[in-house]
């Protein structure tokens, strides 16, 4: 699914370079769910957006299928995140104005995209997740865990091959984590969904089949 | 209603009416301020328009050796020009003439009264005194003729020549009308036959009080005096109604090109205040609208600013979900744009309810809505969204998500 051929990311701070990926060579398989895990500031947030074409890397090389990611021209990659890519954040990132099943449909109104019908299919993906009676809430008038939800439920609005979630059970008391763990696990083992998850939790990182530990923005063995 | 990229515009300035009124309020004063000025202005100015218009005549061509001492009687024993100058100005087909009305004017002996004698084309001489109008003379109330209407040509056509032979045989050739002062001082009433060396004339009508020089003088055909004073086609003033904003537009000097050797006046005063309230409120207006659409600018700049900066969360994750920069722009300056629209229809509509409260204290005025004004306010109100937005907006797009995503 994925390639990555010694990937470094280099971000500039006040002239000074800080070193956030260092020559990283991975492969994601199609149909796994990884765990990365590291230290705060190892880089796990870079490389999971770097995977979700939202960082250009400074060097190195990476393929998604086919396709060379940052060599896309900009419209083409923003295409890819919302086709290929779906996102769980831990802040959740719901746009507050909007209902819940407002933010579901935002990917399948996307520019360029002609998407048939996106109100069922946002009440479909809701309902699975058991947020059918909560369609038309804002996320402020929603508990963390429907937030969290919704946010799911829009990461898959468009049928994305890979998740890419960094650290979604971060803001989540146990009980809620495993609630999020056990959709995510089902996602992965019913649909076939390629996850990578960054998550500082071992009891999270046990729930993935493959682990990933960054440490200095380096893979530890 | 099916949920879009415009669902999102609007859903989002609804959530956060507050702030939209800031960023609303400094558009729609400034254009309140502009539509309350122009409305003023243009009721004045058809108001003044009106007044000059009621005065009558108000340019007068005359020879070079006239005085010019009084602008109403310089044409009484000027030396004389040819009438054919009428046709040269008719010619000419210069806009902004309404009427023309050449003129012999002597000073004669009446008995033993001397009486001033002016000979005229009567239908132009009407045309050229409303207040003679509202006499039974013409039996019609005062037509404004001088509206500031743009591109008014000469209105002696052909028609009107045609209709003029026919009003001269209304003033026959032996026949007279003699102003009130005259006719009292003389007792001369309707029917009174009058002497005026060797040739006589029937006094057809005694024109009402006018206050002017006119209710001191006896009028009689222009052929006629002509033909009394034995001096061919020659006349000593042609007075033109011009209109305002033509005589403001340089009328005077075309008319001295086309006539050299003529002295040409205008009622001053009245004129060149006229002109100069127009200039100065125009020039006001120019600053005044420069300062809304900078000061407007930077209002609407700076609320869009602070919108972008409160939202750049949701802009990372828009971006995240595969909305590009394309999207990004649209979705910031439709928002902008709105708020032109809706800054420019407040702006229109507080300005015109202002002008028409306070135009009868501020001017002594009676204001009506100027229509024309609501296109105004809207393009003036998006031109300022647009310019105040363009920059923020610029900076939402090119936001790094990588930056964004870090920040919680
Ligand atoms: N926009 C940026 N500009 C400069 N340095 C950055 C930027 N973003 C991240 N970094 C640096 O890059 C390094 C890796 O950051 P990253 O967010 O990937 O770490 P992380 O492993 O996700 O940490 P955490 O567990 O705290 O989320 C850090 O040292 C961070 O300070
Ligand atoms: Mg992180």
């Amino acid at each position: 699914m994925y390639d990555i051929r010694n990937l470094s990311k280099v971000y500039n701070h006040r002239k000074e370079p800080v070193f956030a990926l260092r020559d990283v060579t991975w492969k994601v398989e199609p149909g796994s769910f990884t765990a990365i895990t590291g230290p705060s500031g190892s880089g796990k947030t870079t490389l999971l957006l770097s995977l979700g074409g939202l960082i250009q890397p400074s060097s190195g090389k990476l393929h998604y299928g086919d396709l060379d990611l940052y060599r896309l021209p900009a419209n083409r990659l923003a295409e890819f995140r919302n086709r290929s890519i779906g996102f769980v954040l831990q802040t959740f990132n719901l746009v507050p104005y909007l209902s819940a099943l407002e933010n579901v449909m935002l990917p399948m109104i996307a520019p360029g995209r002609k998407g048939s019908n996106p109100a069922d299919r946002a009440t479909s993906l809701l309902g699975d997740l058991g947020l059918s009676d909560r369609m038309d809430f804002l996320p402020r008038e929603l508990s963390v865990g429907q937030q969290q939800r919704v946010a799911i439920a829009r990461a898959l609005a468009n049928d994305p091959d890979v998740i890419l979630a960094d650290e979604p059970t971060g803001n989540l008391d146990p009980a809620l984590s495993d609630e999020i763990l056990n959709i995510l696990e089902k996602l992965n083992a019913e649909q076939g969904k390629t996850i990578v998850m960054v998550t500082h939790s071992p009891r999270a990182a046990g729930r993935a089949g493959t682990a990933l530990k960054l440490a200095e923005g380096r893979i530890e063995a | 209603m099916s949920f879009n990229k415009n669902t999102v515009v609007f859903r989002e300035l609804k959530q956060r009416k507050g702030r939209l009124f800031s960023g609303l309020l400094a558009i729609t004063l400034g254009i309140a301020v502009i539509v309350a000025i122009q409305s003023i202005t243009e009721a004045s100015r058809q108001v003044i328009a009106g007044k000059l218009d009621l005065l009558g005549a108000n340019i007068q061509i005359l020879p070079q050796g006239a005085s010019v001492d009084d602008y109403y009687s310089a044409d009484i024993d000027a030396p004389t020009f040819p009438g054919e100058y009428v046709d040269r100005i008719t010619a000419s087909m210069l806009p902004g003439i309404d009427n023309l009305s050449p003129k012999l004017t002597r000073k004669v002996k009446v008995g033993e009264n001397a009486v001033v004698l002016t000979g005229i084309l009567p239908r132009n001489e009407l045309a050229a005194k409303p207040v003679w109008q509202t006499s039974e003379l013409m039996g019609a109330g005062p037509a404004l003729t001088c509206a500031p209407s743009k591109g008014k040509e000469s209105t002696l056509t052909e028609e009107d020549r045609k209709a003029e032979r026919k009003a001269v045989e209304a003033l026959g050739e032996s026949e007279a009308w003699a102003g009130s002062l005259v006719a009292q001082k003389m007792a001369i009433r309707q029917g009174s036959t009058l002497d005026i060396q060797g040739m006589s004339f029937t006094v057809t009508h005694v024109l009402p009080e006018t206050g002017t020089v006119d209710d001191n003088r006896v009028f009689a055909h222009l052929r006629s005096v002509q033909k009394l004073l034995g001096v061919g086609n020659q006349v000593s003033n042609i007075e033109i109604m011009g209109c305002c904003n033509e005589i403001s537009e340089g009328l005077l000097g075309k008319l001295r090109n086309i006539l050299p050797d003529t002295r040409i006046m205008t009622i001053g005063h009245i004129v060149n205040t006229q002109i100069e309230t127009n200039r100065l409120m125009s020039r006001v207006t120019v600053v005044l609208l420069f300062l809304i659409v900078l000061v407007g600018s930077i209002s609407i700049g700076n609320y869009v600013w602070a919108n972008v900066e409160e939202r750049r969360k949701e802009i990372g994750t828009l971006i995240a979900i595969g909305w590009d920069r394309k999207g990004i722009y649209r979705l910031f300056l439709q928002k902008s744009i709105l708020l032109g629209v809706a800054g420019g229809l407040l702006g229109y509509l507080l300005g015109t309810v202002a002008a028409i409260i306070l135009g009868p204290y501020l001017a002594g005025l009676a204001i009506e809505p100027v229509f024309s004004y609501l296109l105004w306010s809207l393009f003036i109100a998006v031109l300022i969204a647009f310019l105040g937005s363009c920059y923020p907006v610029y900076r939402a797009a090119r936001l790094d998500p990588a930056v964004i995503m870090q920040e919680i």
